[in-house]
């Protein structure tokens, strides 16, 4: 921010942009959207993997379209624009996940196309990609979508790694291993959001612990 | 409302009806185009997928098929040649037979379905004509407990159940019979009986329904017509 | 220190009226609920040798370390010396087959405390009675392992562990059938009686579950015995005796009269009474004064809830036993049930006037955290030269 040229601070902005969504405003862990797939299709690292891909890029096409056509859609059909957009964009995910793995698309079932009404893609299209430029747009969702991803990606690690033993099908502990079978089952999902959430509580606090223990100010 | 407007100053309260239909049809021409061409794009890659998958899945069930056909019976006892599309009459059922190396008929693979304990469980089996038994399984989808469940999928005395589980039909060719069924773990005495998986007795009772369900509707129409799909078409 | 009563001589005390009686503190319960438990738990090892008491020892350690964890870290109150941590950890211990490996047990005694009990707040706080919340977890975690129990009285198991005690952590037990088969015991099996009866329909009689002594069959501790603590502490008034007996009155009347309706597919009600883990449930979780409803009338409700649903859980469902979720769902009924049983007060029913319901919440025998903790202050403010 401090930078004096016009061309820093703009890939600052760029910068910020991209971030917000990654860690800032973190779909999964700081607003808490899209719960749905979240818990449900993070039962393996490769398939919270293909999920948080498959949404980011229907974020990403859908938000640069939405943004693109931003003069254009009037606000009356705006909604209705917007899920024409989404959908056809989901459609388009659907089509590629057959054609690279059927297995995949069997493991993921309906909730590819429900990628539709995932709240992240609709809110990210009405509250940022309508009132911004498409390079704005289309950074922002990227930042969203791939956060949405690693999001997705920390729950998925964690229960394959304890409900299965292995990261990626790969065996971490030999063939010995017990599996925690609840951490494959809906319950799962829960206890391992919940303690992410706890980590990050913690670390946040911990932050501010130790900021306010180094200024004076504050202590004063 | 009729009055045209100026395109470079629209109103901010009231919007031409012609261009909000004008906006959503082109907002649905441009969208149409694009799923189509994904369509199209995909489509001979999606449907080589679904054979590569289909034809593992039989030769799971019956090793060593060497060309697969699919068949349709409909429910008034013809059998013909699938014809790929999903516009077949209603209560029309479809199943596979495949061939050796020689073009004889090997064996005829079919889908069953029954609800196990969690959701829908779809198996598909390998039934020999020269034996009238089913001779493999292989599990299509399930989602059933982890650990618990889906034993049925690694079970080795669960499987060996169908390495010829009996499904003759009766003297008029109706039914089948004896209905095959999943009984408690250890109690196993008839061919026809499938020896459930101690703790998973849900999903046991639903792989033996599904097959029941399965062979009980196809081999009183297939049987008949045995001939015809005797040999390589 | 701190649990030393009141001596009355120790030092005057010049008090106004009402000259009320010192309150029970909740470490002197919860002492008494130890102590009661200890023939239980000797019963238990006696049954199943060092395995059993190793694995008391480890789920009753992890408890302790885990609740010594959130007190030190501010996340909850209370202390260690309040025994609650251990009375979770032994009964956590006492629901769990003899030979669940000791790292599951661990494993179970830290979710019993991180997410039973110091996720609330610590004790008193708690919704969900936390050694069924830890069995809760391990039951859903480990399906196989929580189901393989071993056949009691097996001779030389005070020199040998069962084997799947000693598993690795992360690792997968060893086999105890193969075991029982190596050491020439297969005529013995390792099934529970409510297993036996659910899936081989076989029957054990009501007189052998009761003493749990007879054969080798595998179950938990003698409902007698059970039972005798808890008279000792119902009649001490460290319990309330409605709960158990509701609980036990209408699992027994639920059974009874299914059995009634058709005889040949629902066992005796006596097998239902004493088999599983209805007695230990009903006189020592379901108790739990801090998720159980303090109102004289809504301990009979949530008795007979609680009773009713296992019997249900235990014929309709795919699970042999029922005694665990009926009583976590009791727990979650509780403050439901208090609300619509509180008592009216004196002069505020009449058939003129409409009846209103108390406005005070609190059963007046009820100790809350708040107090039991207020306990040590005030003893400092009365003596004070006094060291507590």
């Amino acid at each position: 921010m401090s930078q004096s040229t016009p061309n820093a601070s703009a890939r600052n902005q760029t910068w910020d942009e991209f971030t917000e969504g990654l860690w800032r405003q973190n779909p999964v862990f700081v607003m808490m959207l899209g719960m749905c797939p979240t818990l449900a299709v993070t039962v393996s690292a490769v398939n919270a993997l293909s999920m948080g891909l498959a949404t980011a890029f229907v974020l990403v096409c859908s938000c640069a379209l939405v943004s693109l056509m931003r003069k254009v859609v009037p606000k009356e059909v705006r909604i209705a624009t917007y899920i024409v957009i989404i959908a056809t964009f989901v459609t388009v995910v659907d089509y590629a996940i057959q054609m690279v793995s059927l297995a995949l698309y069997d493991a993921l079932g309906a909730f590819i196309q429900l990628i539709v009404v995932n709240c992240i893609i609709l809110g990210r299209a009405e509250a940022h990609a309508s009132k911004n430029p498409p390079w704005v747009a289309s950074v922002n969702a990227l930042g969203m979508g791939l956060g949405f991803t690693v999001g997705l990606f920390a729950l998925g690690a964690v229960r394959e790694i304890l409900g299965a033993g292995s990261l990626f099908g790969i065996s971490l502990f030999g063939a010995d291993f017990q599996p925690w079978v609840v951490m494959v089952l809906p319950p799962g999902g829960f206890f391992v959001l919940g303690s992410w959430l706890l980590g990050f509580a913690w670390w946040e606090k911990r932050k501010q612990r130790l900021a306010g223990l180094q200024t004076p100010a504050e202590r004063g | 409302m009729s009055q045209p407007t100026t395109p470079t100053l629209p109103a901010p309260q009231a919007t031409p009806t012609t261009t909000m239909i004008l906006t959503l049809g082109l907002v649905a021409t441009l969208c149409g185009l694009i799923i189509v061409g994904a369509y199209e794009g995909s489509l001979s890659a999606v449907q080589e997928n679904r054979r590569i998958v289909l034809e593992r899945a039989i030769s799971k069930v019956l090793p060593g098929a060497e060309r697969i056909v699919g068949y349709q019976a409909s429910s008034g006892g013809e059998i013909a040649v699938a014809d790929g599309g999903d516009n077949s009459p209603p209560g029309t059922l479809r199943f596979h037979a495949a061939y050796d190396a020689g073009g004889a008929l090997m064996g005829i693979a079919a889908e069953g379905a029954a609800k196990g304990y969690a959701d829908t469980v779809r198996v598909m089996f390998g039934y020999s004509p020269k034996c009238q038994c089913i001779v493999g399984i292989g599990v299509v989808s399930m989602r059933e407990t982890p650990g618990i469940g889906d034993k049925i999928l690694t079970d080795q005395e669960f499987l060996a159940n169908f390495k010829a589980l009996d499904v003759r039909l009766n003297g008029e060719l109706k039914a089948l019979a004896n209905e095959v069924k999943a009984v408690k773990h250890g109690s196993k005495t008839n061919p026809w009986q499938i020896d459930a998986i101690s703790g998973a007795t849900i999903t046991s009772r639903a792989v033996g329904k599904g097959i029941n369900d399965a062979a009980q509707a196809l081999l009183p129409r297939l049987l008949p017509n045995l001939e015809k799909i005797g040999k390589n078409p | 220190m701190k649990n030393k009563p009141l001596h009355p001589g120790a030092a005057v005390e010049i008090r106004s009226a009402p000259h009320v009686k010192a309150p029970r503190s909740v470490e002197q319960i919860m002492r008494n609920v130890v102590y009661s438990l200890l023939p239980i738990c000797g019963f238990f090892v006696f049954q199943y040798g060092i395995s059993a008491a190793f694995s008391i020892v480890a789920i009753t350690a992890s408890c302790l370390a885990t609740e010594r964890f959130f007190v030190k870290t501010g996340t909850q109150s209370g202390s260690l010396s309040d025994f609650s941590a251990t009375i979770t950890g032994i009964l956590l211990a006492l629901t769990l087959p003899p030979g669940f490996p000791l790292w599951m047990g661990a494993v179970a005694g830290f979710i019993a405390i991180a997410l039973g009990k110091a996720l609330f707040g610590g004790i008193g706080f708690n919704v969900f009675n936390p050694a069924l919340v830890g069995r809760a977890f391990v039951q859903a975690a480990f399906p196989v392992a929580i189901a393989t129990y071993t056949p009691s009285f097996l001779p030389g198991r005070f020199g040998e562990f069962i084997p799947s005690s000693l598993a690795w952590p992360l690792m997968v037990p060893a086999d105890t059938v193969a075991w029982l088969h190596a050491k020439q015991l297969d005529a013995l099996s390792g099934a529970t009686p409510l297993a036996k009866w659910k899936f081989d329909g076989i029957l054990a009689s009501a007189g052998e579950l009761l003493s749990s002594m007879s054969g080798h069959m595998a179950v938990g501790p003698s409902p007698v015995l059970i039972i005798l603590c808890g008279v000792y502490l119902a009649l001490r008034r460290f319990m309330d005796w409605r709960i158990p007996l509701a609980i036990v009155g209408s699992a027994g009347l639920t059974a009874w009269i299914l059995f009634a309706i058709d005889p040949h597919s629902y066992p005796n009600p006596f097998f239902m009474l004493f088999s599983g883990g209805l007695i230990l449930g009903a006189v020592y979780m379901a108790t739990d004064m801090a998720t159980s409803p303090v109102t004289p009338g809504g301990m009979w409700v949530y008795g007979a809830l609680i009773g009713l649903l296992t019997v249900l859980i235990r014929y309709y469902s795919g699970l042999p036993e029922g005694v665990m979720y009926a009583i976590l769902l009791g727990n979650a009924a509780t403050p439901l049930i208090e609300r619509i049983t509180q008592p009216t007060p004196f002069g505020k029913s009449g058939l003129l006037s409409p009846k209103r319901r108390a406005t005070y919440p609190l059963h007046p025998e009820y100790i809350s955290r708040e107090e039991a903790n207020a306990v040590t202050p005030k003893k400092k403010s009365f003596k004070p030269g006094k060291k507590s």
